[in-house]
This record gives structure tokens, C-alpha cells and sequence, in this order.
């Protein structure tokens, strides 16, 4: 039903206008509205029947009336105009130029809600991502193609690691097209001028696509804006053969304009007042990371989350947990001890570590090195907290080795500057120092060959059998 | 008669009117795109219908054509080695057809219409034959064949039928009764009703998986069910994959519900690679994997686990093992939540309707090993085990509780022990296995008669460390007494040299229940030798200094072949050691 005007409303509540008297609007069609002084917003088809159209306005419904206000259906549904010119940009959250630059003008128009890859002609992801932070190359390891959120909270410094990462990562022994889209959900001006500040100063603002929907812009352009980021890096990987890293910052917000809709169309709620659909919708979005059997491109992703309460089991961040392969968490305690990025290694995971790891990518040891820190700071940390109620004289020489262990990891290994670049090797051999005060029965982990030819000797003991 | 068009489009639900003469779940096609969809809710000539594809772009007004047909499946040779969606359409035809990304609309015949298959008749014209028999056989795959079955409902005597070969729409005989009956190479089946047996057998033979922690504490009997909570990422997938992988039945369903997509593509891609360790085969040959992701439409999702249980029982009735693993049946049961979200019905607890208990039920019903429909004697076995995903690892929430209630298998997996890279992290406090005395009398009869204590034996440690673990906690480990000590080494020997198991290994990855024993066994006696000697006055700390201590940790990492070679080394250490031990104690 293309450009048909609408001259009245029937209802406005919250974000969403009733409109009376359409026929067959479709399901996901664009509609511009106009207001009585001239204003035009977007909007989209939610719900459609027969004699009723239920639309959800990108933008604020201040100004709305019910006599003056008219609706046009556009016909399509919600594409964006893609094209090279892209990188370099800055648009808005419904992706209009923003940095007084030209539109994008382009045959090129694609789906913004895109379909899902066919899991048969997804490519395994396997390119080990060096990004030259010890916590994340050495133990939870990134791959090409893969979604690993950030999952933080207020006041850490969850904006310096995603630039950090986004400045250093590389695939060792390769020269090829790298780009960075950022989506900004909800952020305000100054996080954002921070990550357009780390562009510039790293020189890759060139090769960046920025999307900002800031704190005051209105909030139900943030369902919107995480796509468009999308689309944008789809059409780079798969068309124009790029890497593709997409960082979207903060996905809490988005989750908020949903409940936000949800609420006002009256829907059962799910958890906390989130919709029930609200797996589904994020799995929309985050699964659009990935790579395709036979083409060059691929699209890694690094959202962003708080976690309200630094609360780990809060719908958002578990429903993403259970999407995303893996997480990295950040830890407040390890913040306030200084140690730099604050990463709780234990608790976050990269469910495709090992498919680039190992011989031929990093090191052959790399797995059992990192199960056995694991296990080892894991076992420290039980010591700390033993040595918290009854002191640390009290502990076993073997808990109190542990505990040596836990604190130079934390201290040594996790703890590097912001402009600090470590390669693998640099990483595993950093391991191995850690792991040199403990003797071989206690490498349980690590198979006997390795030990044997990676494992580093000290003066005080180490790898001897008869302490 | 008015045709019958869209009245209202809602997410994932459509609603038709002048739909006349339309049965609850009759598959229609609505939409010039001819979507997929399934009527759920009837009032008079308005139809409410899930629909399996995303239905951007729908107008009301478009047509609804009603299939006058539930979901049903196509059931022939060529199911093995299949990759299909929640409504059996398959991923690599649809690739090939439509590109690399999903469109909409496509109908694809689940089964290879055009490959023609050998048909080998086991009766001959004008036997007698009832229902389920089995009349001819196909070779689906070098390691299965297939069986052609008489459907339930016809007896009578077979005619021309005759060896030769055939395309799956093919008839391949008759059964002549009165009327006659064609048989076709295939068969069609409704997914959501559960294919008949004659009776269920009780569970009293253990599904063998080749994981330490499952076959010696938590086994789950053949036709059994477990549950496997667990939050994200404390190693479910990791666990089912292997269970997929190892486990000692004919044929393998894999049902990947509402999961990562690449996550299915590691599944697609690994499985043809890998070899069945008795057959040398590839495990593709006996596998069949539905695949709907998480960003695939939600009511397709819903399906997905009755179109894999479905496959499954097929290959039950003709006497085969089957296992059929589901990752997720939480996303099944939010699917089911958002759909009845969308109805506008009275939710249960959490959102979720209130017929998802009876539901989960029903599906966890159709497992079992059982006597199938057939003249002769026939068994055949469906295992089901579902992965539940409980929202923040909290097992009070709904689904966790609606699977618990009708499962016998418990594998609790635990974030912390996942923390800590205990992998499997199947928590060995918090596990249970109901079926344990079913089995007892196969346990004794093929792996040894000391089987049953020894693993007592072993449980009993862990509990009683777990104790003393508090006690530590208190007055710190240098205040226990030496025999405590000696509790704790074997406990973390238990844990650490047997329990732990590398999925990614290619010797730990599988252990057989023989190694099993013997590992054990000789952790155990390590364990006496040493409350022996700490009696005679020795310490914890020397023995934990033994070459024998640390020659136990290498048991995993062999070959089963090597094995008996080091364990009569560390036999004859550990014997050596101990005498000297226990010399110089009394001395």
C-alpha cells in the first residue's frame, strides 16, 4: 500500500500511535508521520489488522495529536542505503548523517532486519584474534566471527578495554581489510567522544562507521540503531570482503527501549518486567556475527553491557550469556585493587578458545597452560579466602604456593597498561613464570611432554619432586 | 465460499478469517509468500495461527491456503546424515536453493526425491503379514540399515513386492485385505502424536557414554531420561556434544533448539569428521541433526524438539538404540511462552502458559525402551536427554522443575566447578541417578562384581571431603589430623585423576567402562595404601611425595592398550613404596 496517507490518529500511548481506518498496512512497513507544524518522524507497523494499524514512533511523541497529526505507509519495510562512502562517517541512531556530510546515496538498499545465515553455510570460526591482552589471548581467547560481549557495570572501565581491544587486535601473519562499526545505544556524549577520541588518535577513524544514539536522543531510536550498525558491517564482510569488528555499547539500553514498548502494547511481561520475547529478539541480533563458507568477510562482536547491580543472573546479561559464545566480566573488587583491566578471568569464558588455539594457530601447550592457571587461581583464591579467617600461617604449603600463584596472576598476568601490546608469545611464556613455583604433580592440567619442554625452573624449588 | 485472507499480523502470529472447515494444527500456507504456519486457536471460521517464518511484509488481505494436513513428516531412507530445520526442511538443499542466508516460503522435500535406494524384500508374496512388520530392507548408510515397516493400522497378505530399486515415493508393495493397501518406501507420520509401542520394558541396561563422571556415578539407563541444568557456560553443550559423540546407541538425534548458530555449524562441521570408535565409521552415518538457531523464527523452534523425537521413534520401532539429545528445551519452552504471550493467554509462573508442565511430560514420555508393534519380539530403545537452561543457574524456576519432575537422571552442572575448569562440571554432591538399582545386576555381571562398592566407596569420599572442607574452612588444614589428611588426597585424586576429563583430548575424551575399573581401582587402593601407613605413624605430605602419587595422574592420558603396562608399573611403585614407607614409620 504504498504512500497512502492517513489524516488522523486514533490513540497515542507512549511510543505507539493507533491508526483507524487502515487496511492492510504489512507487518514491519515503514510509516512517516507528520505532524500539524511540518515535523516528520519515522515510524513502524507493530501490529496490523484489518481496520487498524498499530505503529511505533523512532523518536518522541511530544507534539503528537490525534486531529492534526497524519500518517503515511510507505510500502516498504525499514532498509538502509549502504555503501563504501560509509567508513569514515558519523551518523545518527536512525542513521542520518550526523557530522554535516552528505547522504548516502546508493543503489545498494539492504534488509535491516536481516535473515538468518543458514547454519549450513556458516564457516567455523577459527582465526585466532591476537588482541594483546594477556586475560583475553591466553585464556579466553577471541576468534574471527565470534560474539563476545563485555559484561560490566557502572563506574568500571569497561571503555578502555573495547578501544584497547579494537586499537591492538590483529591476525597474526595477515594484511587484510579491517574495519570497525560503533553502534552507540544510549551512551552519553562524553563515553562517546572517548571512543571517537581513541579512533582519531589510533588513526582509524578512517575506517570506522559510527552510529550515536546518545542519552538524550530518544530512546526508541536505540531498537533501530544496533541494526543499522549490523547491516552496516554485513554489507562490509560479505560484499566488500572486510573484517569486521562491530562494538555496540551500552545493550542495557536497548533492553530498556523494548520493556519500554512491551509496556505500552500491554503484553504479558516476562522476568523483571522484560518481554518474553526478549531472547529471541537479542539472539536477533547477536547472531548476526559470524562468517560464510566461501566468503572473505566476517563479523565480530563486542557488545557492550551493565549489568544493573552488578547483578550476573539479571535477565540481560544472562539471556546475552546464553546467546554469545562466552563473556568477559568485570569485576569490581579486581578494580578496586588496581589491578588493570579488572577481568575476573574465572567467570567469564570464550566458548570458542579452542577452535583457534593450539598448534598451528597459537602454541600446542595453549589449552592445557590456561586449564591449569585456571585451576591454579582458582585454588589461590579458595587459599585467600582460607587465609582471610584463619590466617595465612595457618595454610598448607601447598595452599600457600596457590596463593603466590593467584596474586602474581592477578598482579603479572591480567594487570597490563592501556598501551601495552602483548603477543601470544609473550602471554604463554608470562604463564609458564607463573606456574614455575608449583612442582609437576601439581600441574595436573598439563600433559608430561609439555611439561617437560615448556615448563620454566626456578632456584627456590619449582618442578622438584621431593620438597 | 469466500477465500480465506489474513484478518491480523502479530510478531510470529497471524490470525485468518473465513478459514472454513480448518482442524486445530493443520499446516497452512498464508501469504502471497506462502508462509508456513499451524492453526492453535479456533473460534468459529477465524483462525489464530503460529506461523514458521518470519512474517515481516504481510498485509491483511493476503490469502490463507489450508493444507487440511497437521505437521506431518516424511519417514524413508535418507534421514541419516540429514541436517534439517524445526520443520524438516533441509539446511543444505535450502543453502544450495536459496543462498547462504534463509528465505521465506520455500517448501523443500525433506527427503531425496530422486535418489534411488536397493530394496531387499525379507518376505515374499503372499505371506501374511500384521502391523510393524518388517518387510524389506534398505542400506540407509554403510552402518545402518534400514527397515520397512507395515504401517499399524493393515494385516493381510503382501503382494508385489519385489527386489529392485526405488526413489522414496516409490510403492514397494501392497497389503492385500478386502481392499488393498500400497506401502511405499516412505511414510508419513503427525509429529506431535507419539508413534505407538506395544509395552515398556523396565531400564536395566546402562547407556554407555565413555564419560567418567556419568557412567560410573550418574548413568543413565538405555530408554532413560536425564536432565542436565545448568547456567551458560558451565559446559552443557560441551557434555550433550559428547554424549552425541560416545554414547553407545545405533543412532544419535541431535536437536539444536534455540542455540548458537555457530555453535550448530561447530556440530555440522565436526560430526562428519568424526569416527564411531567401534565401527570405524563415520558418526554421520548414524546421525541426524536438527538444527534451528536462535535467530531462526520461534515457532519453527517450538517444533524442532517434535520433529527430532518423531525421527526418533522411527528408527525405535525398527529396533534400534536411539539417543536423542535436546540443546535446549529451554528455548523450546520460551518459545512456547512467547506464543502463548501473543494468544493473550492467562500465564503461569514466570510468563510461562500453564500447560508447559504437561507438555515437558509428554515429551519425556515418548522415551523408553520399549516392545515395539510387531509380530515378533522386537526392542527398541529412545533415550532422551534434554539440557535445560535456568535463567541465573537458579533451578527453582519453572522449567528446571517441570523436567526434574519427570526425569530419573539428574546432572547438575555447577558454574563453580566450570569457574574452576572441573570439566565435565557435573556437580557429584548434587547428581542423581534413579535407575543405579535397576542396573546393579548388569553392572555385576559385565564389569566386575566389586563394581558397586567401589563406587560407593568413591561417593562416600567425596561427601565426607566436602565435610571436612568446613571444617578447614574453620581451624585451617595444618589443625586436621593426619588420617583426615589422608581423606582429603584421595578425594582430590577422585576428583582431579578421575572425575576431570578433557573433552578435547584424544585419549581422555573417551574412556571405556573397563578403563573405567581399573582407574578406579587402583585410585582407591592407593587411597587404603595410604590410610594404611598414616596409621603406622606416617603423613599425608610423604605419600603425597611418592613416584607412585604422581605416575596415577598419567592413566588418563593413556591409550587403553598401553594401560596395562603402566598400571602393573605403578602397581608394582606403589607396593614397593608403601613396604618402605610403612618400614620406616615403625621403625
Amino acid at each position: 500500500m504504498a504512500n497512502v496517507s492517513y489524516k488522523s490518529l486514533d490513540k497515542v500511548a507512549g511510543p505507539l500511535i493507533f491508526v483507524k481506518g487502515v487496511d492492510n498496512a504489512s507487518y514491519g512497513e515503514m510509516v512517516e508521520i507528520k505532524l500539524e507544524n511540518g515535523e516528520r518522524r519515522q515510524g513502524q507497523v507493530l501490529d496490523t489488522s484489518q481496520g487498524l494499524a498499530i505503529v511505533q514512533v523512532f523518536g518522541q511523541t511530544l507534539g503528537l495529536n490525534t486531529t492534526g497529526t497524519s500518517t503515511t505507509f510507505l510500502g516498504e519495510t525499514a532498509t538502509l542505503s549502504v555503501s563504501d562512502e560509509m567508513l569514515g562517517r558519523v551518523f545518527d541512531g536512525l542513521g542520518n548523517p550526523k557530522d554535516n556530510g552528505p547522504k548516502i546515496v546508493s543503489k545498494e538498499k539492504f534488509d535491516l532486519v536481516g535473515s538468518s545465515i543458514n547454519p549450513y553455510s556458516r564457516e567455523e570460526p577459527s582465526e585466532f584474534i591476537q588482541t594483546g591482552m594477556s586475560n583475553i589471548d591466553g585464556m579466553n581467547t577471541l576468534v574471527r566471527g565470534q560474539k563476545l560481549p563485555i559484561f560490566s557495570a557502572s563506574g568500571l572501565p569497561h571503555n578502555q578495554l573495547a578501544s584497547q581491544i579494537a586499537r591492538q587486535a590483529q591476525v597474526l601473519g595477515a594484511e587484510e581489510n579491517f574495519s570497525v562499526v560503533f553502534a552507540a545505544i544510549g551512551i552519553t556524549s562524553e563515553e562517546a567522544n572517548f571512543f571517537i577520541k581513541q579512533f582519531e588518535e589510533s588513526g582509524s577513524l578512517e575506517r570506522t562507521a559510527l552510529f550515536l544514539n546518545l542519552s538524550s536522543d530518544p530512546s526508541m531510536e536505540r531498537i533501530l540503531t544496533p541494526r543499522l550498525a549490523l547491516t552496516t558491517a554485513e554489507f562490509l564482510a560479505y560484499e566488500r570482503e572486510q573484517h569486521v569488528l562491530v562494538i555496540m555499547t551500552d545493550m542495557t539500553n536497548y533492553c530498556e527501549a523494548l520493556r519500554e514498548i512491551s509496556a505500552a502494547r500491554e503484553e504479558v511481561p516476562g522476568r523483571r518486567g522484560y518481554p518474553g520475547y526478549l531472547y529471541t529478539d537479542l539472539a536477533s541480533i547477536y547472531e548476526r556475527a559470524g562468517k560464510i563458507k566461501g566468503r572473505k568477510g566476517s563479523v565480530t562482536q563486542l557488545p557492550i553491557l551493565t549489568m544493573p547491580a552488578d547483578d550476573i543472573t539479571h535477565p540481560i546479561p544472562d539471556l546475552t550469556g546464553y546467546i554469545t559464545e562466552g563473556q568477559i566480566v568485570m569485576n569490581r573488587e579486581l578494580h578496586r585493587a588496581n589491578v588493570q583491566p579488572p577481568v575476573d578471568v574465572l567467570t567469564s569464558l570464550s566458548r570458542l578458545m579452542n577452535q583457534g588455539i593450539g598448534e598451528g594457530r597459537t602454541r600446542e601447550d595453549h589449552r592445557q597452560l590456561a586449564d591449569q592457571l585456571y585451576a591454579a587461581y582458582a585454588q589461590g583464591k579458595d587459599a585467600r579466602a582460607l587465609a582471610a579467617i584463619v590466617g595465612e600461617g595457618a595454610l598448607s604449603d601447598l595452599d600457600r604456593k596457590f596463593l603466590i600463584v593467584a596474586n602474581d596472576f592477578e598482579k603479572k598476568f591480567v594487570h597490563q597498561g592501556p598501551n601495552e601490546n602483548r603477543s601470544i608469545e609473550q602471554t604463554l611464556s608470562l604463564g609458564w613464570d607463573l606456574l614455575a613455583g608449583l612442582s609437576e604433580t601439581e600441574l595436573t592440567r598439563i600433559k608430561p611432554e609439555f611439561i617437560a619442554k615448556y615448563a620454566k625452573k626456578t632456584s627456590t624449588g619449582g618442578t622438584n619432586k621431593s620438597e | 465460499m469466500v477465500d480465506a485472507t489474513i484478518a491480523r499480523i502479530s510478531g510470529p502470529v497471524a490470525v485468518a478469517k473465513d478459514l472454513e472447515g480448518a482442524h486445530m494444527f493443520d499446516v497452512v500456507r498464508i501469504g502471497e509468500m506462502g508462509l508456513m504456519g499451524e492453526i492453535i486457536r479456533l473460534e468459529g471460521n477465524t483462525a489464530q495461527i503460529q506461523v514458521y517464518e518470519d512474517t515481516t511484509g504481510l498485509k491483511p488481505g493476503e490469502k490463507v491456503i489450508n493444507t487440511e494436513r497437521p505437521l506431518s513428516m516424511q519417514l524413508g531412507p535418507g534421514l541419516l546424515t540429514s541436517i534439517y530445520d524445526g520443520i524438516q526442511r533441509p539446511l543444505n538443499v535450502l543453502a544450495a536453493e536459496s543462498g547462504d542466508f534463509i528465505s521465506r516460503g520455500k517448501m523443500i522435500p525433506a527427503l531425496d526425491q530422486k535418489k534411488k535406494w536397493d530394496f531387499i524384500p525379507v518376505k515374499k508374496n503372499g505371506d501374511q503379514v500384521s502391523p510393524g512388520e518388517i518387510i524389506a530392507e534398505v542400506q540407509e548408510t554403510p552402518l545402518i540399515k534400514h527397515k520397512i515397516m507395515v504401517p499399524y493400522n493393515v494385516s493381510g497378505e503382501l503382494v508385489d513386492i519385489s527386489e529392485g530399486q526405488f526413489t522414496v515415493n516409490d510403492k514397494v508393495a501392497a497389503v492385500k485385505n478386502g481392499k488393498t493397501t500400497d506401502i511405499g518406501l516412505s511414510s508419513w507420520w503427525t509429529v506431535r502424536t507419539p508413534r505407538p509401542v506395544l509395552r515398556k520394558l523396565a531400564p536395566d541396561q546402562p547407556l554407555l557414554t565413555g564419560q567418567r563422571v556419568l557412567d560410573t556415578f550418574f548413568p543413565v539407563a538405555k530408554g532413560g531420561s536425564a536432565a542436565i541444568p545448568g547456567p551458560f557456560g558451565s559446559g552443557k553443550t560441551v557434555t550433550q556434544q559428547q554424549l552425541a559423540k560416545w554414547a553407545d546407541s545405533d543412532i544419535i538425534v541431535y536437536i539444536g533448539c534455540g542455540e548458537r548458530g555457530n555453535e550448530m555449524c561447530e556440530v555440522l562441521s565436526q560430526f562428519p569428521e568424526l569416527i564411531d570408535p567401534k565401527s570405524k565409521r563415520p558418526l554421520m552415518e548414524r546421525t541426524i541433526l536438527v538444527a534451528n538457531t536462535s535467530n531462526m523464527p520461534v515457532a519453527a523452534r517450538e517444533a524442532s524438539i517434535y520433529t527430532g523425537i518423531t525421527m526418533g521413534e522411527y528408527y525405535r520401532d525398527m529396533g534400534y538404540g536411539v539417543a536423542l539429545m535436546a540443546d535446549s528445551t529451554s528455548r523450546w519452552a520460551e518459545a512456547l511462552r512467547e506464543i502463548s504471550g501473543r494468544l493473550e493467554e492467562m500465564p503461569g509462573e514466570e510468563g510461562y502458559p500453564a500447560y508447559l508442565g504437561r507438555r515437558l511430560a509428554e515429551f519425556y514420555e515418548r522415551g523408553g525402551r520399549s516392545i515395539v508393534i510387531s509380530p515378533e519380539e522386537r526392542q527398541g530403545s529412545l533415550s532422551l536427554v534434554g539440557a535445560v537452561s535456568p535463567p541465573g543457574g537458579d533451578f527453582s524456576e519453572p522449567v528446571s522443575q517441570n523436567t526434574l519432575r519427570v526425569t530419573r537422571v539428574f546432572w547438575g552442572l555447577d558454574a563453580n566447578l566450570a569457574n574452576r575448569r572441573h570439566f565435565p562440571s557435573i556437580n557429584w554432591l548434587t547428581s542423581y541417578s534413579l535407575y543405579m538399582d535397576d542396573m546393579a545386576d548388569w553392572y555385576k555381571s559385565n564389569v566386575s562384581k566389586d563394581w558397586i562398592e567401589l563406587r560407593k566407596e568413591a561417593l562416600e569420599i567425596l561427601q565426607k571431603e566436602s565435610e571436612l572442607q568446613e571444617i578447614v574452612q574453620l581451624v585451617g588444614y595444618d589443625a586436621l589430623p593426619e588420617p583426615e589428611k589422608g581423606i582429603l588426597d584421595t578425594a582430590r585424586s577422585i576428583r582431579e585423576d578421575y572425575l576431570q576429563q578433557s573433552a578435547f583430548d584424544e585419549v581422555d575424551t573417551y574412556t571405556s567402562i573397563q578403563k573405567q575399573h581399573k582407574m578406579l581401582s587402583t585410585i582407591l587402593e592407593f587411597g587404603k595404601k595410604e590410610a594404611d601407613v598414616i596409621k603406622k605413624g606416617s603423613t599425608s605430605a610423604k605419600v603425597g611425595a611418592l613416584e607412585s602419587r604422581g605416575m596415577i595422574p598419567k592413566m588418563k592420558w593413556t591409550k587403553e592398550e598401553e594401560l596395562e603396562k603402566l598400571l602393573n608399573d605403578i602397581n608394582s611403585k606403589m607396593k614397593q613404596e608403601f613396604d618402605t614407607l610403612s618400614k620406616e614409620s615403625s621403625n
